[in-house]
């Protein structure tokens, strides 16, 4: 174990920041989709797989990254709706655990397809930002551009969710739902709206963590676990705890693996989140339990 | 311009309404008045399409109700304030009121109405950017009628709008319902105050266990031996 | 303290109403069992017989079966009542690891490694459940936590990589040749492996059928509907659930550690983790969760389609050739879109769905008494 508060630790607390930046990203579309249609996508971690895969196939051929983005970012978002419109709604209706179990086959299903027509060797879409060296401390501008980025999405979304009748309607249907109808409002446009802003943000995700991070099949399960948890720490649905939750739980991540190994850092993470729950139930900012 | 003809509804099993008919004619205020349970806010549901009516005819305007989607149902001009008020408690009054106007046609009338609504109440105006869920009862009555005010609709329903409220509030709320006829709204409203109802109302339908028992003007209702015994306490 | 005994008495007595209203099906007939039994322990030697070349492969199916099949009822203890837990990867990789890495490094035989690995999982059960019964967490976020625990476990194991070997997972150093009553390996004689499979599976059925029948069941099926009421009738409510918690996690740590003595080989993907978990509930969904043999049909149910799709995709030139090394993904594609149908068009499992078709034939009036997850 190697850790004394120097400079190092610092790098590493810094590092935790931007990671959690990636994470807020991905915890809000989860909370987005819960808050709105009350369900919890288990594959989210697979739709952002699908965009990495999406982008870095693209990108292959020769269409310039920005555009391997967008089409990224679109391809997740018909995913999120598809998700919805398939999957979703036959058992919207049903006990919460039969819709954790059917996105639960869709998880295996996008692992398998992805598997299928990618093989299980890592793929990486070979950009290389660089980075930038502060008093000794050095920082990859992929994770700050990741953290620029992420911020600046969540700042667009509030303010669509804020400004726009769509945005208000979807505010609206997560307090009274029943209701809806009297305004005019077609609830079922509104969830494939929403499904489709959620798989949007994933997409988004994925196309910021196709420059940091390797490609495979498998990826989801290293990281979905994580977002549910921090998702719930923050309370489901919160959009703000989930972005808190995201800055507790990098640093955890980020201070704990640097201290230790990497593995110990998601450990003290788990740990902790179970802590909290027992102590909170409803999260940290969560409203109903 | 609302016509309703031996029209059936229930929750399941449990059948709610039995042959009900009746009609509002444009300009008029009509009450419907009832004890707890004898089917009201079931009326103005399956009218505004929350529920299904199981038989019988529904018509806005020549428009048939029943084939209409519930949330279609605001565009034939039929705006329902729910039993309760049911604002949107963590959005601001003003998003409250913007989401009334949810539909394109109302979208575009959407700053004139607001002020036209701001006008007819200013309480609001001063309260545009609090919680809604913050408002006390009165207001938050206020704030639900102004949202339906907001889709420019011809038919208002108003379920139980003295619901939960002081009696000096109540006196205001329908201070309130009189101005919306005095600009021109139609009012259906439904009502367990039948003192002050008959008031204000045209015309008054008795429904009790599910059916119309009574109808006629609200001068008819309010002298009859029986409504008084019932209803009225004397 | 009057009123305590009289609700006990009603209790009592809708138990043997419900006996006799159960009487009808499997569990009053007796003569099915004992057949069933018999055709059981004849098993090995039909397979010796009848397929002599690939006996060694269908008993490791059955075995397979058979393993599962136990952890599965272990699972569905807990599933029945509403709680859906998604941790069970837990209590088998603790099962697992803890009997192989006490063997490896401290030489302690399995025969006391099992019963600390039980202890340690229950004791894990209980920590988590507690809490979560008190404060009434349910839904999404008991499953989300229960997830949270797996994925920690498998974190640990893999943290510890000095000693389990991290990703690659571990063995446990074998004993001699392989069979020994010391070391409980038996792995070489598949045979013998199969009737302590059997007999585990029959030990867990047991287990299943005696919670069934106590009164606890009543209590925690009255308590799944209200916990209030439940609770205001004087049922314990988070006793029974931490009673119930202890046994399943108790079931399963043995059925881990059952399950790395056979197969000579664990790692954490293969016993702890989200797939494992989301492979026990689909399996218990799939056979039909409030049934006693639900979970066993849903053991066989999977260990067959994914051996089967193994074979055919394997001996698929077509397949090799689109796919290449891919193809291997195939099951659980598949695997994947049967969950989905599944859950879609029978939430009730394929077991669950018959016996509500054949009491409804039965009796028209009265409910079904059968727990499933939907409503």
């Amino acid at each position: 174990m190697d850790c004394q508060l120097d400079i190092f630790f610092l790098e590493a607390v810094l590092n935790g920041l931007l990671l959690a930046g990636l994470f807020a990203l991905l915890a809000l579309g989860l909370n987005l989709i819960f808050g709105v249609i009350d369900v919890v996508w288990i594959c989210y971690a697979e739709l952002v797989m699908v965009g990495m895969y999406g982008i870095y196939a693209v990108d292959k051929l020769g269409v310039p990254f920005a555009l391997a983005v967008l089409f990224g970012i679109a391809l997740v978002a018909l995913g999120g709706v598809l998700l919805h419109y398939l999957v979703i709604r036959p058992v919207l209706d049903s006990a919460p655990i039969n819709q954790l179990l059917v996105t639960g086959g869709v998880l295996f299903v996008l692992q398998a397809a992805a598997t299928m027509a990618f093989g299980i060797d890592f793929k990486n879409i070979g950009i290389r930002l660089g980075s930038v060296s502060v008093l000794d401390m050095s920082f990859s501008y992929a994770r700050i551009v990741t953290f620029g980025v992420a911020i600046a999405a969540m700042l667009l979304l509030w303010v669509f969710l804020q400004r726009t009748y769509i945005g208000i309607a979807i505010r609206a249907i997560a307090q009274d739902r029943a209701i809806m109808p009297l305004m005019g409002v077609d609830q079922r446009r509104i969830y494939l709206v929403t499904s489709g802003i959620g798989g949007a943000l994933a997409g988004l995700a994925a196309a910021l963590m196709v420059l940091q991070f390797d490609i495979y099949p498998q990826i989801g399960l290293q990281f979905g676990p994580l977002i549910f948890m921090i998702c719930v720490l923050g309370g489901l649905g919160n959009m703000i705890g989930g972005f808190v939750a995201a800055v507790i739980i990098s640093e955890f991540i980020a201070v704990g693996g640097s201290c230790f190994a990497t593995e110990w850092g998601y450990a003290i993470a788990f740990l902790f989140f179970m802590v909290v729950i027992f102590i909170r139930p409803q999260g940290l900012f969560g409203g109903k339990s | 311009m609302l016509e309703l003809a031996e029209v059936d509804a229930g929750y399941g099993s449990f059948q709610a309404l039995f042959s009900v008919s009746m009609s509002v004619k444009a300009g008029e205020a009509v009450a419907v008045i009832g004890s707890n349970g004898a089917g009201k806010t079931t009326l103005l549901r399956v009218i505004s399409g929350l529920l299904p009516a199981s038989a019988g005819t529904m018509t806005m305007q020549g428009v048939s109700l029943r084939t209409t989607p519930p949330h279609k149902v605001i565009e034939t001009g039929i705006a329902h304030v729910p039993e309760g008020r049911r604002l949107f408690p963590r959005l601001s009054v003003e998003s409250n009121l913007k989401i009334g106007a949810y539909i394109p046609p109302a979208r575009e009338k959407f700053e004139e109405r607001l002020g036209f609504v701001y006008g007819l109440f200013p309480r609001l105006c001063e309260r545009r950017a609090q919680l809604a869920g913050t408002l006390s009862g009165g207001e938050q009555q206020m704030c639900a009628i102004a949202r339906a005010l907001m889709s420019g609709p011809k038919l208002v329903l108003l379920d139980e709008p003295s619901m939960g409220l002081a009696p000096v509030i109540v006196a205001q709320v329908f201070e309130l319902v009189r101005r919306l006829r005095d600009e021109g709204y139609t009012v259906l409203i439904v009502e367990q105050n039948v003192r002050q109802v008959l008031k204000f109302a045209d015309r008054a339908y008795l429904l009790e266990a599910g059916r119309i028992k009574t109808s006629g003007t609200s001068q008819q209702l309010a002298e009859s031996d029986e409504i008084r015994r019932a209803y009225m306490g004397i | 303290m009057k009123h305590q005994v009289l609700k006990h008495q009603v209790l009592k007595h809708q138990v043997l109403k419900h006996q006799v209203l159960k009487g009808e099906l499997l569990k009053r007939r007796w003569s099915a069992w004992l057949i069933g039994l018999a055709l059981l322990i004849l098993l090995p030697l039909g397979v010796r017989y009848g397929l002599p070349a690939s006996e060694k492969y269908y008993l490791h199916i059955l075995i397979q079966i058979l393993l599962w099949a136990f952890i599965y009822t272990g699972w569905s203890l807990m599933g029945r009542f509403g709680l859906t837990s998604f941790g069970h990867g837990a209590f088998t990789g603790i099962g697992a690891y803890g009997v192989v890495l006490l063997w490896n490094y401290a030489g302690i035989t399995p025969w006391i490694g099992i019963p600390v690995a039980v202890v340690v999982a229950v004791i894990v059960g209980l920590l988590v459940g507690y809490p979560c019964f008190r404060l009434r967490i349910v839904g999404h976020y008991f499953a989300l936590l229960t997830l949270a625990l797996t994925e920690f476990v498998r974190l640990c194991i893999v943290g510890l990589r000095d000693y389990t070997g991290g990703s690659l997972g571990t063995q446990p150093a074998r004993y001699g040749d392989g069979i020994s009553l010391y070391a409980l390996q038996f792995e070489p004689d598949r045979v013998l492996a199969y009737y302590i499979a059997l007999a585990l599976w029959l030990v867990g059925l047991v287990i299943w059928w005696r919670v069934d029948r106590s009164m606890d069941r009543y209590a925690l099926q009255a308590a799944s509907q209200d916990e209030d009421a439940a609770a205001s009738v004087g049922i314990d409510v988070t006793r029974e659930k931490l009673k119930v918690t202890a046994i399943s996690a108790a079931m399963c740590a043995v059925g881990g550690a059952i399950y790395a003595q056979y197969q000579m080989y664990i790692g954490p993907e293969t016993v702890a983790g989200l797939a494992i978990s989301l492979n026990i509930v689909f399996a218990v969904i799939a056979g039909g969760m409030g049934v006693m043999l639900g979970p066993t049909v849903g053991a066989v149910f999977t260990q067959v389609l994914s051996e089967g799709l193994r074979v055919t995709i394997q001996g698929s030139a077509t397949l090799e050739k689109l796919f290449g090394t891919g193809a291997l993904a195939l099951d659980t594609m598949i695997y994947g879109l049967l969950l989905i149908l599944f859950i879609i068009y029978m939430p009730k499992g394929i077991l669950g769905t018959l016996m509500e078709r054949r009491e409804k034939k039965a009796h028209a009036p009265a409910g079904s008494p059968a727990q499933a997850v939907s409503r």
